[in-house]
């Protein structure tokens, strides 16, 4: 309801804009500026540096501050606008922030591979900065004084001499008359000169909101009229209905009709799954209204989809030789090598299953389609996405989908699909009024864009010192790329996520990857496939280390070999990030050696045995090095317990390094519930798991008792800290379960496997 | 015609006597603090107190709460020592189960004035985090029940 009074559905961006500047507020750049003003560079393709799409200044002295990336829960709605804050030296408690709606000239708004900060931080502080300078100059004329002789504390214009003082609400009119400093004219704070950007101080804007239920998500976006739909999806992707009764459906009390939402034409990206939506006055009705349908679905060839004859397949292709993703010297000559000269042959093959999101919010989304027009309001990860799929759907120009974002009860990759929100449009052009479309939790686990399920296959020679001298990785699952393109076997970016950069220190090494078909929709869950990547890998180099009769440690820090910088021959956007953010293995060894220090590692661990163990694993994704030592406790029924972990994390620059603690602390939450109970499977084609009865996710007396978080100090480019926390945590945790069991498990969730 | 309070006011509903006290809560009351999470009581974003006592509102029906007294996040004010303590300790990620946590953990603290860990784990397990905030909801529980008790130390004293 909030939402709505707040803004009502003529009020766009732009039209904010101008609300603003009629009611005297300093809005950067204010003025038409024909070309761009400084493109970000190196990027043809980036939009032109418009100050007054991020931030305007009310003669009260509130600053508004955009946020253009989603809030899941990792910060980012807070950080950025931070960093501007910072740069225009505000006051944090003077600011207010505004979501921005799914628009093209805030670049790319999709809030997924740990990049906001990232990717925004040069920009905010640009934003920032010359907000600073336009009111330092319009000061400055005010006083009659040179612009060189004034500074600012926060809030305020500071002429140093006469120690006269303007606040920004003072001269923010006067700012906005004046033209938009070039970038070279506009100087950005040194790393001393922060007030915000790394403080401990730092806690998310939206806290005292969440803390009394006043926070608006997704599921508590209201439009006047609106009524209320809940849909059964086909059970096998590709379905479609051939015949349904709604006579029991209709006699519920409060549902009023059923429509169908017609299947995707594939591929089938972020469309609606097609099936039946009950309409009716509340969430209640339309879900009881669907309990009384009765539907009969026609043939898919999906229906063939078994997880236990589908794991054979994937690992049968797995022991063949595949595709070649990276290559370093000559693993075959090597192998041949090793075995004439003595040396030991390891091979190991992991296996991880589908997982789903399971956002405590499940998919939910409110459109209005009016006169060729559409408005939603969702907790989405990529509003521009809703433009784009609505777009496509309904056969409506993108610019005429406007998509609010609400904040995310949580995401974790699953709500940058926005497949509900296109189904709430459609049924409201049907039926000529706002329609809210509810998920039940059910229908979240069965029709998830699901996490893949994987097989991996390795094979190491090891000299007599234990050491490889040839490593061989091979790794298959149906690719992300199946959501987009049907015929897609092999993965694409998924290589990037910890299989193309392995950061050992071995002379022979080949990575592959093999074909396999998609069932099921396939997309991203936070760290994606480095999750199974980081298991394999890190498991084997533990089966190495004890195979050797190492400290798994010590065998880690020689795997990744003395400190340089790995040469990945990589392509594309990954040569773009290897420019700025190489791949250092100083910073990798030094994330370990925190681990290995901090838990105590040692004799203890090597020698806690008994039911009690430590593991280690380390692992660098989204450009953070991150190294994690769980340690396990097995009771004498083998339940896991996990009394501590320990992570080290360098993520470059951190903005507020509380909330990063708490992503990690996060993280090792995430990633228990993935190592003990996660599993996702299929039966002709149906998923059998439907709640949290039989998808578990971690409890509170599951977790982690304590895990400690050490954030390295440092002074290189922001990296990712949503998604890093999540891989090394199962291998960690795995490696811990050897070491106290004897036991290597080599298959997700450790819940299959009986430890006693 | 079923009678019954939220948040002390006087309330009556003529619905479906079937319809969980939830989807009143958030549809007909506009009162959306409660969150849906899995409508089985398996989650806890639901929580709120039936005369003072934690339930799941997803698997209660209209008709069980005749002549009770509901009480929902929008109703605990002022600021309760636990919500103070969940911003000084910063429990928070997507914020969407923690409603639910914070009604758990007030309920739990009105019947234990200091519980252990073992308490708050028992206590707090049908409270699912998937952003796992748990370490940060056991500190501000027990940052809570410490300040509960200053408070109550502040009162003899001026009494």
């Amino acid at each position: 309801m909030k939402l709505i009074e707040n803004v009502s559905r003529h009020v766009s961006r732009r039209g904010f804009l101008q609300g603003a500047l009629a009611s005297g507020v300093f809005v950067l750049s204010a003025r038409l500026v024909p070309d761009p003003l400084w493109a970000a560079e190196g990027e043809a393709s980036a939009p032109p540096f418009e100050p007054s799409l991020w931030m305007s200044i009310a003669s009260d002295g509130t600053v508004t501050i955009v946020a253009h990336r989603s809030e899941m829960g990792c910060g980012s709605r807070t950080a950025l606008p931070l960093v501007v804050t910072d740069e225009l030296d505000a006051d944090w408690s003077r600011v207010k922030i505004e979501q921005a709606i799914g628009d093209p000239r805030y670049g790319e708004q999709d809030t997924d591979g740990s990049h906001s900060v990232r990717s925004g931080f040069d920009l905010m502080r640009q934003v920032g900065a010359t907000g600073r300078v336009m009111l330092i100059s319009a000061a400055a004329a005010q006083w009659g004084v040179s612009a060189k002789e004034c500074t600012t504390e926060p809030h305020f214009v500071v002429h140093r001499s006469s120690g006269r003082k303007l606040g920004y609400g003072e001269v923010a009119a006067a700012a906005a008359k004046l033209p938009v400093p070039k970038k070279e004219d506009v100087p950005l704070k040194t790393r001393v000169e922060w007030r915000y950007i790394g403080k401990e101080s730092n806690s998310l804007f939206d806290l005292p909101e969440i803390v009394t239920g006043k926070a608006i998500f997704g599921m508590d976006a209201t439009m006047p009229g609106m009524v209320y739909a809940s849909v059964e999806h086909p059970p096998v992707l590709g379905q479609k209905i051939k015949s349904y009764d709604d006579t029991a459906a209709l006699k519920v009390t409060g549902v009023q009709e059923t429509l169908t939402i017609a299947a995707f034409k594939p591929p089938h990206m972020f469309q609606p799954l097609g099936g039946v939506a009950v309409i009716a006055d509340n969430t209640y009705a339309a879900f009881a209204g669907r309990k009384n349908l009765k539907i009969e679905w026609d043939s898919s060839s999906h229906s063939v989809y078994n997880s236990t004859s589908f794991r054979k397949t994937l690992e049968d292709t797995s022991r063949q030789p595949c595709r070649v993703v990276r290559n370093v010297g000559d693993v075959d000559a090597a192998f041949v090598r090793s075995a004439k000269s003595g040396g030991k042959i390891i091979e190991a093959e992991y296996y991880a299953p589908h997982l789903a999101h399971a956002s405590m919010e499940p998919p939910v989304a409110v459109a209005e389609y009016r006169d060729g027009k559409v408005l939603a309001w969702a907790p989405t990860q990529n509003p521009q996405a809703v433009q784009e799929t609505i777009a496509g759907v309904l056969g409506v120009k993108k610019e005429d989908v406007t998509c609010h974002v609400t904040l995310l009860g949580g995401g974790f990759g699953r709500k940058s699909k926005p497949d509900q929100v296109a189904e709430a449009a459609v049924l409201s052009k049907q039926l000529g009024k706002p329609v809210k479309v509810v998920w039940s939790r059910e229908d979240d686990i069965h029709f998830d864009y699901f996490h893949s399920v994987a097989a991996m296959y390795m094979k190491a020679a090891v000299g007599t010192d234990g050491k490889p001298t040839a490593w061989l990785q091979r790794t298959v699952y149906p690719p992300i790329g199946s959501t987009f393109d049907t015929a897609a076997k092999y993965a694409d970016d998924e290589m990037g996520l910890g299989w193309n950069n392995l950061p050992f220190d071995i002379a022979n090494q080949r990575a592959e990857n093999g074909p396999a078909d998609y069932h099921v929709r396939i997309g991203w869950l936070r760290s994606v496939a480095n999750i199974y990547h980081a298991f394999a890998i890190s498991s084997f180099a533990d089966e190495l280390a004890k195979a050797a009769n190492k400290d798994s440690a010590q065998y880690l820090l020689d795997l990744v070999g003395p400190p340089r910088i790995v040469n990945l021959d990589l392509k594309g956007d990954e040569a773009e990030d290897a420019k700025n953010y190489p791949l250092e293995t100083a910073r990798l060894r030094r994330v370990v050696e925190i681990a290995v220090e901090r838990s105590g590692w040692g004799k203890e661990a090597m020698g806690l045995g008994k039911g009690r163990g430590m593991g280690i694993a380390a692992h660098r994704s989204f450009l953070t090095y991150v190294a994690t030592v769980v340690e396990v406790e097995i009771d004498s029924k083998g339940q896991v317990h996990i009394p501590n972990v320990w992570t080290a994390v360098d993520a470059g620059t951190i903005v507020s390094p509380d909330n990063v603690r708490n992503q990690f602390e996060g993280a090792a939450v995430f990633g228990t519930s993935l190592a003990l109970f996660g599993e996702i499977t299929a039966t002709n084609g149906a998923i059998d798991q439907s709640n949290f009865h039989n998808y578990q996710i971690t409890r509170m007396n599951r977790a982690p008792r304590h895990v400690d978080v050490h954030i390295v100090k440092s002074e290189a480019p922001p990296a990712g800290v949503g998604e890093p926390g999540v891989p090394p945590f199962a291998p960690a945790l795995y490696n811990a379960v050897f070491a106290a069991t004897g036991k290597r498990v080599r298959e997700l969730p450790l819940s299959k496997t009986k430890l006693v | 015609m079923i009678r019954f309070q939220v948040n002390g006011k006087e309330k009556t509903f003529d619905g479906d006597p079937d319809m969980p006290l939830l989807w009143y809560l958030r549809d007909v009351a506009q009162l959306t603090g409660t969150k849906f999470g899995c409508g089985m009581a398996l989650c806890g974003a639901c929580t709120v107190h039936q005369n003072g006592a934690a339930i799941r509102s997803c698997s209660t029906a209209m008709k069980e709460i005749s002549g009770a007294e509901i009480t929902t996040i929008e109703g605990i004010a002022p600021m309760h020592p636990v919500q103070e303590a969940w911003i000084e300790i910063r429990v928070p990620q997507c914020g969407y189960c923690q409603t639910g946590q914070i009604m758990q953990a007030i309920a739990l603290l009105q019947e234990n004035k200091n519980p252990s860990d073992q308490e708050i784990d028992t206590a707090m397990a049908g409270n699912l985090c998937r952003c796992g905030t748990y370490q940060r909801i056991r500190a501000a529980i027990h940052q809570a029940a410490k300040h509960q008790a200053a408070r109550h130390e502040d009162r003899k004293e001026t009494a």
